[in-house]
């Protein structure tokens, strides 16, 4: 009950910092909507390659339709990955310090940074679907189908969050954050099939985005807006679920580390 | 009831820096104590340890009669804690800042409410209380900080550095802060680098230096124990500062001599009575005096028997 209000306070604080940053709030409006123009405009015709997407059900899926679920997965990425900058902030100015000698709950410190990524990335992928039905796209998964591209998105937002948290810990130092989530980020998002059909991958980047949890956000979000619930999608779902808990874990002992180190 | 009791409390960093070595002391209930020293002498080590913040290599320590290793909650609960580096979202209002504060101490509702309006009026923050702490001067943030300590009405309160790095006028006004709160009954932990600061604010402190306490007592019985005047002597030579210190060791007045530099001290019982005869003897002794004072012992002499170097202040290593 305290882990919950506390966590609700943080977040609350969180939240409206951000909100101050008038200029930070237009860049992430802006540029989820940019990512869909532009890789809408890009990519437009691998959908005439032969074998993209061959089990849609729909034969001539429209580019946009394809990839408004994995750019909402992408600015979810994105956004989370960075999520371990504010609390080194934190550390700085001495902000967490001060929470420290209160009884606040140890882990909200954590899950209201989390939480604060997750609330953000759906925000965004929201945005993102609307633009992307705008331009044509359809979301063939009704309301279960879009809460579905929320969900993949805050999961995998959660997870790279308290991953981003934990480095954040443990190395104490931005450049350090920033220099990994870049090594992170792109590679993963490129061995997924965010912008490129499965079908059109070389066998070998088929193979390991089995194992990239950015190609199960995607995979997951993607059928759901498409409205095809396959038993794939649940797995991912469920791996997602759990890859979150385990970086969830690994920020939280990054955490206790950090103060035992103090 | 003793609100704090240190015991042979220690503190190695990982990479074996000793900022801790053996500190021990006794705060009673409601009463100003300062550990006064150097930067880098291990005092907010010393509070981060009692604040529940760092964990004690050894020793012991009680705050509010819980033990800080192994009652860490209690103790929260039950002391308010300003750092040396300010704790305040700047990107917030006082207002916002000192209401989370609250709420992190699980404050509610009108009562919160209340107690908001009431620590920013009483520390001249209400007119500011809607703007962005970024836009509050040094002076107001410091006092924000110390709004956000007293929140939840401690029992004892730690104040690390409250006046490092203001300007005069706020240092004043945050001592005047400092004296209603002691008059209020709240225990209070200063540590500071200011020696006039001990001297105005302390009922007892203790002088911290090289991670140990070298002296403890109400500022006037530390003056007390240097007996009579200082005589401070500066040589134009400072390459024969030894011999100087066996001249003046010689002579019958001098209790002890403190070298540093090319300054020599020497603690004499009659001052007026003993220049003359010093003087005469380092002429004697063909050593070129530049300048001769004379003082009653502050805090500063204090200071400079417990450690054999005199103060300096912060941004100047103490060699002695």
């Amino acid at each position: 009950m305290e882990f919950l209000r506390d966590t609700w306070h943080l977040f609350v604080r969180l939240m409206r910092a951000t909100m101050r940053m008038p200029v930070f709030v237009i860049i992430s409006i802006v540029q989820p909507i940019l990512w869909v123009l532009l890789f809408g405009q890009l990519f437009k015709s691998v959908t005439t390659i032969p074998g993209f997407e061959s089990h849609a059900h729909a034969p001539s899926i429209s580019y946009v339709q394809f990839l408004a679920p994995g750019i909402s997965i992408m600015t979810a990425l994105f956004g989370a990955a960075y999520s371990g900058m504010g609390l080194l902030g934190d550390i700085d100015r001495g902000v967490l310090d001060r929470f420290l000698t209160t009884p606040v709950s140890r882990g909200a410190l954590i899950a209201g940074r989390i939480l604060h990524a997750a609330v953000q990335v759906i925000v965004q992928a929201a945005l993102i679907l609307v633009v992307a039905c705008l331009l044509g796209a359809r979301p063939l998964g009704g309301v279960p189908g879009i809460l579905t591209v929320f969900l993949a998105a805050a999961l995998l937002g959660a997870a790279f969050a308290s991953f981003s948290n934990a480095l954040a810990l443990l190395a104490r130092r931005q450049e350090l954050v920033i220099a990994v989530m870049n090594f992170v980020v792109l590679p993963t998002t490129f061995l997924s099939s965010m912008i490129m059909s499965r079908d059109l991958m070389p066998q070998w980047i088929r193979g390991v985005s089995r194992f990239n949890p950015v190609n199960w956000a995607v995979t997951a979000a993607r059928a759901g807006f498409q409205g095809e619930a396959t038993s794939e999608a649940a797995i991912y779902l469920g791996l997602l679920a759990a890859f979150a808990l385990i970086c969830g874990a690994l920020a939280t002992l990054s955490f206790r580390r950090y103060r035992k180190a103090m | 009831m003793d609100a704090i009791e240190v015991e042979g409390l220690r503190k190695t960093y990982a990479g074996g820096v000793e900022a801790v070595r053996g500190v021990s002391f006794t705060v009673h209930s409601g009463e100003v104590f300062a550990l006064l020293g150097p930067n880098g002498a291990g005092k907010s080590t010393t509070v981060r340890i009692l604040t529940t913040l760092s964990a004690p290599t050894a020793g012991q320590a009680r705050v509010a009669g819980f033990d800080v290793a192994s009652q860490p909650r209690e103790v929260r609960r039950r002391i308010g804690y300003v750092a040396q580096v300010s704790g305040v979202d700047v990107t917030a209002t006082g207002r916002e800042n000192l209401t989370l504060q609250g709420q992190l101490f699980r404050l509610a509702g009108a009562a919160l409410r209340g107690r908001v309006e009431e620590l920013l009026d009483l520390f001249q923050l209400a007119a500011a209380a809607d703007r962005p702490a970024a836009t509050y001067s040094g002076g107001m943030r410091r006092r924000l900080d110390v709004t956000m300590g007293l929140i939840h009405r401690p029992e004892v309160l730690f104040l690390d550095e409250p006046t490092t790095g203001l300007d005069p006028e706020s240092r004043a006004v945050m001592w005047k802060e400092v004296r209603r709160l002691a008059e209020g009954g709240l225990t209070l932990l200063l540590t500071t680098h200011y020696l006039e600061e001990a001297d105005q604010l302390a009922q007892r402190l203790a002088i911290v230096d090289g991670g140990r306490i070298v002296a403890v007592g109400t500022p006037d019985e530390l003056k007390g124990r240097l007996r009579g005047d200082v005589v401070s002597v500066e040589l134009a030579n400072r390459g024969r500062t030894a011999e100087a210190e066996a001249v003046l060791r010689a002579q019958e007045e001098v209790a002890s001599v403190m070298v540093d530099g090319n300054r020599l001290y020497a603690q004499v019982s009659h001052g007026a009575r003993a220049v003359p005869a010093l003087l005469a003897a380092l002429e004697k002794a063909g050593l070129d005096v530049t300048q001769v004072s004379l003082a009653r012992p502050s805090l500063e002499d204090v200071y400079l028997t417990a450690t054999g170097h005199a103060y300096r202040e912060q941004g100047e290593p103490a060699v002695g």
